[in-house]
């Protein structure tokens, strides 16, 4: 068994994609018309093959309120892999994201979380 | 005088005088940050719910505020009640 695919909630589908592919730079493998809404899916360009990332309309009240309140606490909605934490960092903020947490040392990780201006923090980690 | 007794209650505990340490130490941080460095950094084996309680009762002592951040919240250490509490005894 594999995991093809893993779907986060935006609160806009057209500003998610853009956040998503422009400033984090993954790719759009699929965006196909789906009733009121898109199934956009992307991909890293270091996996092209890889786990898809689904940009899910969040059109449930219980989904919005699940967001809101894990955005309320600083939770993270997911987590992306980096292989240098810090050169990411300044990447990002030279792009005006911005960080909830800066890169902290825990224990076999070095992790950072930022704003995705979409209704999610989204958390960064590099393995030591 | 009448917080007195809920400051030394609120530094009456290890993990509350952890909890302030880490905020000292930082400008200002969400409730997720703090808890992922007591787990990982201080190796508290705590669920969300302890460490909402012990900010309550660091909160009833005003030694802690919470502020809404646009959509988030942070918190924030306030010396404020130490100051007050001391300069009455140390010049």
């Amino acid at each position: 068994m594999n995991i093809i695919v893993t779907s986060l909630f935006v609160e806009d589908q057209d500003k998610a994609l853009a956040f998503y592919t422009e400033t984090l730079g993954f790719e759009k493998k699929h965006d196909i018309p789906m009733g009121k809404f898109r199934w956009i899916a992307l991909v890293s360009p270091e996996n092209p093959e890889g786990t898809e990332l689904l940009l899910e309309p969040n059109d449930h009240p219980a989904s919005r309120e699940y967001q809101q309140k894990i955005f309320a606490e600083g939770i993270p909605a997911t987590m992306f892999g980096v292989s240098d934490i810090h050169a990411e960092y300044e990447r990002l903020l030279d792009l005006g994201v911005q960080f909830s947490i800066e890169p902290t040392e825990m224990d076999t990780v070095t992790i950072a979380v930022f704003d995705d201006t979409c209704g999610n923090f989204i958390q960064i980690a590099q393995p030591k | 005088m009448k917080n007195d007794e809920a400051v030394f209650k609120a530094l009456n505990d290890s993990t509350r005088r952890l909890i302030l340490d880490e905020m000292a130490e930082r400008h200002e941080l969400t409730l997720y940050e703090l808890s992922i460095r007591l787990i990982s950094k201080h190796k508290l084996d705590m669920s969300r719910q302890a460490i909402a309680k012990h900010l309550a009762l660091l909160d009833e002592a005003d030694l802690v505020k919470s502020e809404r951040k646009g959509k988030y919240r942070v918190l924030r250490y306030n010396s404020e009640p130490l100051k007050d509490l001391l300069s009455r005894w140390i010049d």
